[in-house]
């Protein structure tokens, strides 16, 4: 059984998080406590009995006033605090390690930037910011990890992003926590995070065996300071799987990338070598592409990202760049698999 | 037929007789008593379904039902507590039955729509629950209740009667809220003024707007899955070139609103309660009316909050939690009115009061973990967990359930002329008090745990408090069962109530009990506030007729 009400906080942004749960308990308790003490006492005081004379109040606008101000200052205040707390959650830092997720009924693929893909569990550094970019094959699911207080909807179609940065090595729980289908309660995941030496192995491409639970550290343990330290000499949970890689020598996303470019003939309209002649290619030019604020044709701007990519390959009328026509590319919708989409979207980006 | 009130000395119960008069009555009280009894009925579906959840929820693995059959149990579960009983417990049972009463009012404006809605209410319960037995060989629906898409638009088409059955009951509850703002702005007696309005009726009033206004949204997005489902035009489904999030801001824009169709009756109900049971006037009398359209309108601009992990920007986020932290600003302003309203009184513990004691409770904390939720980072963990079942439960069943069966209790007398017994009454509301807490507590803790909602199987460090709400479910549901026995008994062999057994200064216990068909013999003339107790107004008398 888990002893606290909370799992433990494996990153500093868990941490804040807690803070910010156990002042709403408090002020939780310290509200039921004066209303339904209130209530219990003048339920008792005023218990109808012979002789008992009632007072005629119908209302007191300095009370009504002092309970509609309070309320409204403490519940800006918890606002303002919780939206600190999310706007770290929602941006990751630029520096992040980069991971891709496909989440389908029922299974969980990772790939890594190296072209590496693993299924159901996934590996991590320690101190260091990771960001998961995700989307769905099929239906709605979720990526939840518990102990990082993180957790987005994976959404067809798109890409939705979390990051975290771990503190505490060992096994973390992954759930799918939007509901999915017949075994949607069976679609979890294990989140290995590597110390430096683990993590140096695993890039190596060394097999990594299954990694005990993560216990909190002893400075922010907050639930089950008796064990601090000693999550690593548990014995390892029976069930997992030995890790290994199918993949022999994975291919790295952006040579995948360049391959399908190569493969569908994206250059004859698109320039990947700033140096070529390209006045007579009829869409934008790769190169820089990622990352630039462009103008639309309706006088919107809108920034380069992965989401702006995926949908100009599926639905190339979705957005028109400005200077350039609508009609000149083929939608790409259901043509393009997810781990091609990809591949395509690493190698634009990493065309500076 | 409803033009000549019943023969002296009968009553709306006896004036006329046989299983047709019933079907065919324009009486809005036989057909509050209708929608009360079909409510009852799917009450107990709907709660069979949650026992068999809970069940399951015993042991970690398997227990009794597979998988597939856990997610339809859940789905229905949903489907008939939100679509056919919450939302018309209140106002199409209770508030038929009461609203013409307490305006002094032979009847609803409209009787004839309103016999319509009752069975357009029907006809939606049928297409729902016959997609139960699964035609040619599909299985049951297996979406939940929010009917998410992609997901919904792939699965098994049998969903298409249940969305079918929750657009009609749609139209039903639009009908009722129309006939009821008529009702209330032209059939109020002689005297009885907005400022004099009962609160119960406040309280309709603002969720017959938000009936009329929203329902119509969900009409339609219910219509246009169905679309997309049967003839595969791309709105919600990616693969057809749809937006699934945008289902979910349609589906939203009116359920979120459709929470405080729940909810403000239900605050209406307990603001009746409190001055009768206590013997003093409501405190804060228009801070309680104004706070229902104030809820009622903040509720149409936070349907996102319900979105935060959905991919929407972090803008459409911030605004959300904004709007949403304003909306427990009127609705604090009421808890503090009803418990303000008991200092100096002179309280009874009749069984009423005991629902108004346990709504408090269960609200405070249905109330206060709505504010973790609506705080935008604390959202994100417990968002999709059993801490958002349990609040959910707490706010629904905390004030929604309590308020219904208060008010069952209150009124129960001048329904039916008869009495129930306290003393089983008493331990009918400790079993469900009891009951109720033990479920749904342990799921917050769960919930902050990380244990994902709608989840067949769970990992082994939640089994001790999984069975504790399951143990607790159970006496929850005997508690149910012990009032339904109770209150059979009384019907059959209670003593006779008299007229006004508690006392109350309300128009519609200032009749004959039961009622007669057109419920007073003459129009009544208002003069005086529903609330006005005065040091010194009697106490109830005998109870007895």
């Amino acid at each position: 059984m888990n002893p606290g009400y909370l799992p433990i906080a494996a990153s500093d942004l868990a941490t804040r998080w807690d803070w910010l749960y156990d002042f709403l308990i408090g002020l939780s308790i310290f509200f039921t406590i004066l209303v339904l003490g209130a209530m219990i006492w003048f339920a008792i005081a005023y218990r109808r009995r012979p002789g008992l004379r009632t007072k005629y109040i119908t209302d007191h606008h300095g009370l009504e006033l002092l309970w509609t101000a309070i309320p409204t200052v403490l519940l800006l205040g918890i606002f303002v605090w919780g939206y600190a707390i999310y706007s770290e959650m929602a941006t990751a830092p630029a520096n992040a390690i980069e991971i891709r997720v496909v989440a389908q009924q029922w299974k969980w693929n990772f790939q890594y930037e190296d072209g590496k893909i693993i299924s159901d569990k996934f590996y991590a550094p320690m101190n260091q910011p990771v960001k998961m970019i995700m989307t769905s094959q099929d239906v709605l699911h979720a990526f939840s990890v518990p102990n990082f207080r993180i957790k987005s909807d994976i959404v067809p179609g798109m890409y939705t992003t979390v990051w975290f940065e771990a503190k505490v090595p060992g096994r973390h729980q992954v759930y799918c926590t939007a509901y999915c289908g017949a075994n949607h309660s069976l679609m979890l995941a294990d989140a290995y995070v590597l110390t430096d030496q683990q993590w140096a192995d695993f890039k190596r491409g060394k097999e990594i065996g299954p990694l005990p639970d993560a216990h909190a550290p002893l400075a922010s343990n907050r639930s089950n300071s008796g064990e601090a330290n000693s999550g690593l000499s548990d014995p390892p949970a029976v069930d997992r799987d030995e890790v290994s890689f199918d993949q022999a020598a994975p291919v790295s996303l952006v040579a995948q990338g360049k391959q399908l470019v190569e493969a569908k003939a994206c250059a004859s309209c698109h320039a990947e070598d700033a140096k070529a002649d390209n006045s007579q290619l009829s869409g934008p030019s790769f190169v820089g592409l990622y990352g630039s604020k462009i103008s639309l044709d309706d006088g919107t701007t809108a920034v380069i990202d992965d989401n702006y990519l995926r949908e100009s390959i599926e639905n190339p009328a979705a957005k028109i760049r400005k200077g350039f026509r609508a009609g000149q590319m083929p939608p790409y919708q259901g043509q393009v698999s997810e781990s091609d989409l990809s591949a395509l979207i690493a190698y634009i980006r990493s065309l500076k | 037929m409803t033009t000549h009130a019943s023969p002296a000395g009968t009553n709306y119960l006896n004036w006329e007789k046989g299983i047709w008069s019933w079907m065919k009555t324009l009486d809005h009280k036989r057909i509050g008593l209708m929608y009360l009894a079909s409510v009852l009925f799917f009450f107990f579906v709907g709660g069979m379904f949650a026992m068999i959840i809970r069940w399951e929820h015993l042991s970690g693995g398997p227990t009794v039902i597979n998988q597939a059959t856990y997610n339809q149990m859940f789905t229905y579960h949903g489907v008939i507590m939100v679509f056919l009983v919450v939302i018309p417990a209140i106002p199409a049972a209770l508030g038929n039955f009461i609203l013409p009463m307490m305006l002094g009012a032979k009847d609803v404006a409209f009787p004839r729509l309103n016999l319509f809605s009752y069975y357009l209410y029907v006809a939606g319960a049928i297409f729902a629950s016959s997609s139960l037995f699964g035609w040619f060989g599909n299985p049951p629906a297996d979406t939940g209740w929010t009917f998410y898409t992609p997901y919904s638009i792939r699965t098994s088409p049998t969903v298409i009667l249940v969305l079918t059955g929750a657009f009609i009951a749609g139209f039903s509850s639009i009908l009722t809220g129309l006939n009821f703002i008529v009702t209330i702005h032209k059939l109020r007696a002689p005297g009885l003024t907005w400022g004099k309005l009962p609160l119960f009726l406040w309280a309709l009033y603002a969720t017959s707007v938000v009936q009329v206004l929203a329902t119509p949204v969900l009409a339609i997005t219910l219509l246009l899955l169905i679309l997309e489902k049967v003839i595969k035009i791309g709105i919600f489904d990616a693969a057809l070139g749809g937006d699934p999030v945008l289902f979910q801001h349609f589906f939203w824009f009116y359920s979120h609103p459709a929470v405080y169709i729940m909810a403000l009756p239900a605050f209406g109900i307990i603001s009746e309660m409190i001055p009768v049971f206590t013997r003093k006037p409501i405190f804060g009398y228009k801070a309680i009316a104004y706070s229902s359209f104030g809820i009622a309108l903040i509720a149409f601009l936070v349907w996102g909050h319900h979105m935060f992990v959905s991919g929407q920007s972090e803008f459409a986020n911030f605004t959300f939690s904004l709007l949403t932290m304003l909306v427990a600003v009127p609705t604090g302003v009421k808890v503090f009115s009803w418990v303000g309203t008991m200092y100096k009184g002179s309280i009874s513990y009749e069984a009423p009061m005991l629902y108004v004691f346990g709504f408090l409770e269960l609200f405070m904390i249905g109330g206060l973990t709505g504010v973790f939720l609506g705080t935008l980072a604390i959202d994100v963990h417990l968002t999709q967990t059993y801490f958002v079942v349990a609040h959910f439960h707490y706010v629904m069943v905390g004030s929604t359930l309590m308020a219904l069966i208060g008010g069952m209790h209150f009124w129960f007398p001048k329904m039916f002329g008869k009495l129930y017994n306290e003393r089983a009454a008493a331990v009918g509301f400790w079993m469900v008090l009891a009951g109720f807490n033990l479920t749904f507590f342990p799921q917050f803790i769960l919930g902050s745990q990380g244990m994902p909602r709608r989840y067949w199987s769970y990992l082994p460090e939640f089994t001790f408090l999984n069975q504790v709400s399951s143990w607790g479910s159970f006496l929850l549901g005997l508690g149910f069962l012990w009032i339904a026995i109770y209150l059979a008994y009384a019907l059959l062999k209670g003593e006779r109530a008299s007229d006004n057994p508690w006392g109350s200064l309300g128009l519609e216990w200032q009749t004959s009990t039961p009622p007669p068909l057109e419920n007073f013999a003459t129009t009544p003339t208002v003069k005086e506030w529903s609330y006005d107790y005065r040091p010194g107004t009697p106490l109830p008398g005998s109870k007895t007729a």
